[in-house]
């Protein structure tokens, strides 16, 4: 039997390698050629508190997480408590039922198979330590969906790469005894699903956090700086690990303060730089945000949101921080917003970030969260022939001597004025963060304030002009359109497809580019949609809000979540049935 | 080679007549003359406050930044462009206070950065309100009353910060001024300038007359700049008679020795276009 398709889940105790089994398991699905998403809930503690670690894959292109599951691996009683209620008809538990007797009865769901497995004896067997009840259960897993145990233990070496040689062998080995003890029991034969390997191109699996990385890599970022802070961390890590391999300068510094201000020193000197952090990160760094706009140095600001305010809930999501990067920073001054959806936009537009960032010279922030940062999608491998450097005015040394005299921020008709950097002859100038005339030169006359004012927003209405319009996934003609940014992207995707299933024709309007924002397309979709519902994953739809500020239209129906949790495409769809 | 003129700026300062940051202006210059640096391959970084516009007038790349900001503004720089000479410039306020966190890391980095703090042990540019070094019962407009802590001791900090070169100058001593600048600038690693420099406005204890009855100069002494206790001993003399000159000087590897991804070549010399990323989406399959 073959369905093609799977969700499947482990639970347990935080510091017993969930995060690491879940993403073995994951990473195996997509070497199989499946297409995968993948999601991790934890509390924010090291030791002890629930995790889970979900994976769903399946033949077609998934884009989000669902909320059912197939296949349960409960390493502790909890896991079972807590997600018994998610368990499709038909799906069935895998637990050490030496350790947690359990019944049908006492389960309270009759409509799902108990599987116990030895899993704290099998790890002892294999010599290994009590951890490895996780590859025990990880190999049972793979038995459970008939797949080839090679490509598990492949994955198992790959990601545990680095370790003793004799940890790798113990693993592997208790995930051999936990695939034999299904196969020798045929406890496989009353679980309904199957995946299928399937060829084809090898596709990668990676966070939405990795995705930004690489771009920035490619991007030519020469300098990342950042202190960590959950879910911004593992961007960190990523080039903190390829420091070397592209000679990059990486900085863990004392504070989020030190980290922007050192880009912007790094972006005054003529490298681009990028720092990331979380909405309590970037509250700190909101006075040198001003600073890189005043001096008009690029940088680029990753904010990875979680639910706030305060520590708020430290290792969950929320889009809560849309109208905080809009406006913070005290005064007016124009900065690019982008909201990507999912991997592929983390990967592109943070290209486009420090193209916008030198072309526009100011900052631009990529707002992300950590549905977004954290959950691993597979993607094909990122084509990077149509990528270009976009440096903007940069003066050369012959230009600038050909200059009588240099006025780094020159009333220009764009507004956007040549730059030098230092080093350069010729170039000599000096940046300020108090308002300033053509030169540099400190000023507090009115006229020239009037007309920096103007010259720095005047660059801001041509960024206006030269932006991506707003893509819309389905047909034209539609019942309903759904509006949204960043993460909700996936869920929506794949609510569309619940929605088309019962013959309801919906599309999507993503937001990608929310500062400077894209005002005729969004008021063009009023014209033209009969029905529009806006999808945001905060308490005072954020972006509601501002669409009714830019184009006067009050979107009167919101699904808005704000529990710390992610959408599931299943409460975007009924929320949309409810609607129509 | 560049002469005094080359520095001068359409700007002229507008500080206090009299005010010490006068003599450190000069000071500076002299230095980046006597080193015969070319003006555009120095930056002066500053935050806020009186002598944070010192980068407006003097003719190098400057950055005028925020308060408290001025060192990791120019670590990033630093780091971005190691051929460049980095000077910051900034007051103790600026410095000692708000930019406290950033002064200690920066020295225990031991970036190859001159850092000269004009310290008048009062927020002028704010109209005089106490500052981290004002002496304890020292009375201002936020401390009518008189301070009750203790003063911030920047010599026995940056001893303890693992800075790499330690000194202090005095703003009527402007020629030995000049050569700790010079020193400093010279010296390959973190350069701690402290500078005595009477506000005429606001403080009216620590005066020119007030440490003229002070001060004396370490190297006429005998003193040994390479002992850290010692140096550490000597950082705590105030109020009888105190101390300018060098304290204490280390070699240590620079932060940008430890970084063999600019050995070759500094990142803002590395060309972006065309980075082969492949093998790193590899990684990922």
């Amino acid at each position: 039997m073959e369905n093609n398709s799977l969700s499947w889940k482990i639970g347990g105790e935080a510091g017993y390698g969930i995060m690491t089994t879940g993403f073995i398991f994951a990473k195996a699905c997509s070497r199989a050629g499946l297409h995968v998403f993948d999601h991790a809930e934890y509390p924010s503690l090291i030791r002890g508190g629930h995790n889970t670690y979900q994976v769903r894959a399946e033949v077609e292109e998934v884009f989000s997480h669902v909320k059912h599951v197939d296949l349960l691996v409960a390493l502790n009683k909890e896991t079972i408590d807590r997600h018994k209620e998610e368990l499709a008809p038909g799906g069935g538990i895998i637990y050490d039922g030496g350790k947690t007797p359990l019944s049908e009865e006492g389960l309270g769901r009759e409509d799902v198979k108990l599987n116990s497995i030895p899993l704290l004896r099998l790890a002892e067997e294999s010599g290994g330590r009590r951890i490895m009840i996780n590859s025990v259960a990880l190999g049972a897993s793979v038995a459970f969906i008939n797949f080839d145990f090679e490509m598990l233990s492949s994955v198992i070496r790959d990601v545990y790469r680095g370790k003793a040689k004799e940890t790798i062998e113990f693993n592997i080995k208790a995930a051999r005894l936990g695939y034999n003890y299904v196969k020798s029991k045929g406890m496989e034969e009353d679980f309904g699903r199957r995946l299928p390997k399937v060829g084809g191109k090898k596709r990668m699996l990676l966070t939405g956090n990795e995705a930004t990385g690489l771009g920035a890599i490619k991007a030519g970022c020469k300098f990342y700086v950042a202190y960590p802070m959950t879910p911004a961390s593992s961007i960190l890590h990523l080039m903190a690990a390829q420091e070397r391999n592209f000679s990059l300068v990486v900085k863990h510094p004392e504070d989020e303060i030190a980290s922007i201000n050192m880009a912007i020193g790094a972006g005054f000197a003529g490298v681009r730089a990028m720092t990331a952090t979380s909405g309590g990160g970037f509250s700190l760094m909101t006075e040198a945000l001003g600073l890189a706009a005043m001096t008009e140095t690029p940088v680029v600001i990753v904010v990875c949101q979680r639910p706030g305010p305060s520590t708020g809930l430290a290792t969950r999501t929320e889009q809560g921080d849309l109208k905080f990067v809009l406006h913070a920073s005290h005064g007016d001054f124009p900065r690019f917003v982008i909201a990507p959806g999912d991997v592929e936009d983390c990967f592109y537009k943070t290209i486009e970030a420090f193209n916008l960032a030198e072309r526009y010279q100011c900052p631009v922030i990529l707002i992300l969260d950590k549905f977004l940062s954290e959950s691993h999608k597979t993607a094909e491998k990122f084509d990077v022939s149509g990528v270009k450097t976009d440096r903007g005015l940069l003066f050369s040394d012959e230009e600038l001597e050909r200059i009588e005299e240099f006025k780094r921020y020159e009333f220009t008709e764009t507004g956007i004025s040549p730059r030098a950097i230092p080093s350069q002859r010729g170039g000599i100038f000096t940046a300020t963060g108090n308002e300033h005339d053509e030169t540099g030169y400190l000023s507090e006359d009115k006229t020239v304030r009037t007309k920096m004012m103007d010259k720095r927003f005047r660059k801001f209405e041509q960024a206006e002009r030269e932006i991506p319009e707003p893509k819309l996934f389905g047909p034209k003609e539609v019942e309903v359109t759904i509006i949204g940014w960043g993460s909700t992207k996936g869920p929506i995707r794949e609510a569309m497809k619940l929605l088309d299933r019962d013959g309801i024709k919906a599309n999507f309007l993503q937001i990608i580019y929310i500062s400077p924002f894209p005002k005729n397309t969004v008021s063009e979709i009023f014209e033209t949609s009969k029905r529009i519902v806006i999808v945001e994953n905060n308490k005072t739809a954020q972006l509601a809000s501002l669409i009714k500020e830019k184009t006067g239209k009050e979107i009167e129906h919101k699904i808005l979540k704000y529990d710390g949790r992610q959408f599931f495409p299943t409460d975007i769809y009924q929320r949309v049935k409810e609607v129509l | 080679m560049v002469e005094l003129a080359d520095l001068k700026t359409v700007g002229q300062p507008n500080w206090c007549p009299g005010c010490g940051n006068f003599a450190i202006w000069h000071a500076l210059k002299s230095a980046i003359v006597e080193l015969r640096l070319e003006p555009h391959n120095v930056v002066i970084f500053s935050g806020i406050g009186c002598s944070s516009k010192m980068p407006h007038w003097v003719n190098t790349y400057g950055f005028h930044g925020i308060h408290g900001r001025p060192l990791p503004i120019a670590t990033g720089a630093r780091l971005a462009n190691n051929n460049l000479t980095v000077i910051a410039v900034g007051g103790d306020g600026d410095g000692y206070g708000i930019g406290i966190g950033h002064f200690i890391h920066a020295m225990r980095r031991n970036l190859n950065i001159t850092y000269i703090v004009t310290n008048n042990q009062v927020y002028g540019l704010t109209t005089g309100q106490t500052s981290p070094t004002s002496d304890k019962g020292f009375t201002t407009k936020s401390t009518p009353t008189g301070v009750i802590e203790m003063p911030i001791n920047p010599i026995a900090l940056a001893i303890a910060s693992e800075a790499t070169y330690i000194s202090r100058g005095f703003s009527k001593e402007m020629k030995h001024l000049t050569k700790l600048i010079v020193d400093g600038v010279r010296h390959e690693g973190f350069a701690l300038i402290d500078v005595l420099q009477p506000c005429v406005t606001f403080n009216r204890k620590n005066t020119y007359e007030w440490f003229s009855e002070r001060v004396y100069k370490l190297e006429e002494t005998g003193y040994d700049v390479t002992n850290k206790q010692a140096a550490f001993l000597k950082s705590l003399e105030w109020n009888g008679r105190i101390p300018i000159g060098l304290f204490y000087r280390e070699i240590r590897p620079t932060y940008e020795d430890e970084l063999p991804q600019i050995a070759e070549a500094p990142l803002v010399r590395q060309r972006i276009e065309e980075i082969n990323i492949t093998a790193l989406m590899d990684e990922f399959v």
